[in-house]
């Protein structure tokens, strides 16, 4: 590839989507790592579902400093995040399936599968914004 | 994952500056076909885990993670600097047929081994905290969380949003060239976590 091709047009100021994404999937994986280093015994799940909670308020903190963004590619993501979010709903659920079939219950099973939906929906975002961030052709103001 | 990594490197400074590929590059990002062969792969695990029985099991955790560990480490320590010396046409030529590849079979490989290996662990009580070698388990969820996040946080979207890049019909270089460092980046710590893994691995299977 050389210099030779498109042009570079002016990027768009996005906020740290990637860097917050990356951060909320460690939190979850931590958390992960932290209830299964337990089993089987009977484990506190506050930190644990501290954890659970920063993590989803970094989903949710990326989407809203997201959607406040000007210039991005909104019908590149949303067509990518939907694709990708169906791919992530299949191993997340697989993942689910194998909780379930372990007979994990109670508040353990509730807070792996939530840490499953934050990652179901965070990885597909991320995914979505790498593509639409490099993509202006269809940005919306 | 690093095998792209080199795709838009500098090239050797004798090499004449080739354009931009000539049109739009026909490829899948997601080659539909590939897509069976991970339904297939899928209803393994699921049938192993529902059967759960050991050989089944630990079949899909050695074979599936056998080839996650070989093809990280050959991807990103003989595939990868093999590509940093390819023309840039050729290049691109080799990252449009296995990069859309990779997108089908890495995060199969991945969940399968990582399924099969949790419910064998639940099975034979080698995730359990009364194994002897516990602190080697909880080790490898260590590793196995790092390689996931830098995989899903940062390979997985530069993979998909390079090949997208790559079939438009004009290819933006500055773009590409940014997405690859990642890799470059990437590539050494994934690297490293195989071996950790390998050791890890064959720590508790000797054990």
């Amino acid at each position: 590839m050389s210099a030779a091709s498109a042009p570079a047009p002016a990027e768009p100021r996005l906020p740290p989507v990637t860097e917050i994404g990356m951060t909320s999937l460690a939190l979850i994986v931590a958390g992960g790592i932290y209830l299964s280093a337990h089993l089987p015994r009977h484990v506190p799940l506050a930190p644990a579902i501290v954890l659970l909670l920063l993590s989803a308020l970094l989903l949710a903190a990326n989407l809203f400093a997201l959607s406040r963004a000007r210039g991005f590619n909104w019908s590149r993501f949303r067509e990518v995040a939907g694709w990708a979010m169906l791919a992530y709903a299949v191993t997340a659920g697989m993942i689910e399936y194998a909780f379930v079939r372990d007979h994990l219950h109670g508040g353990a099973l509730v807070v792996l599968t939530l840490s499953l939906v934050v990652y179901a929906v965070h990885v597909p975002v991320l995914i979505a914004f790498t593509v639409a961030r490099y993509d202006p052709s269809g940005a919306e103001g | 994952m690093s095998s792209v990594s080199a795709v838009t490197g500098s090239a050797p400074a004798h090499e004449p500056g080739p354009a931009a590929p000539p049109g739009r590059l026909e490829f899948d990002i997601v080659p539909r076909r590939g897509l069976i062969g991970v339904a297939v792969v899928f209803i393994a695990a699921i049938v192993a885990i529902a059967v759960n029985a050991v050989w089944p099991l630990m079949f899909l955790h050695v074979a599936f993670g056998a080839a996650w560990t070989i093809i990280d480490l050959f991807l990103g320590f003989v595939l990868g600097p093999i590509l940093g010396r390819l023309s840039i046409p050729a290049r691109i030529e080799l990252t449009t047929r296995l990069m859309p590849k990779m997108v089908v079979i890495m995060p199969a490989v991945v969940t399968v081994t990582l399924a099969a290996g949790w419910q064998l662990g639940v099975r034979t009580g080698t995730v359990l905290t009364s194994y002897p070698q516990h602190g080697w388990v909880v080790a490898s969820f260590i590793v196995v969380g790092v390689m996931g996040v830098i995989a899903l946080g940062l390979l997985e979207p530069a993979n998909i949003a390079v090949l997208v890049e790559l079939k438009k019909p004009r290819p933006r270089p500055d773009v590409i060239e940014r997405l690859m460092k990642r890799f470059i980046y990437c590539a050494g710590i994934t690297g490293a976590m195989q071996i950790a893994t390998l050791v890890i691995m064959s720590k508790l299977a000797s054990s």
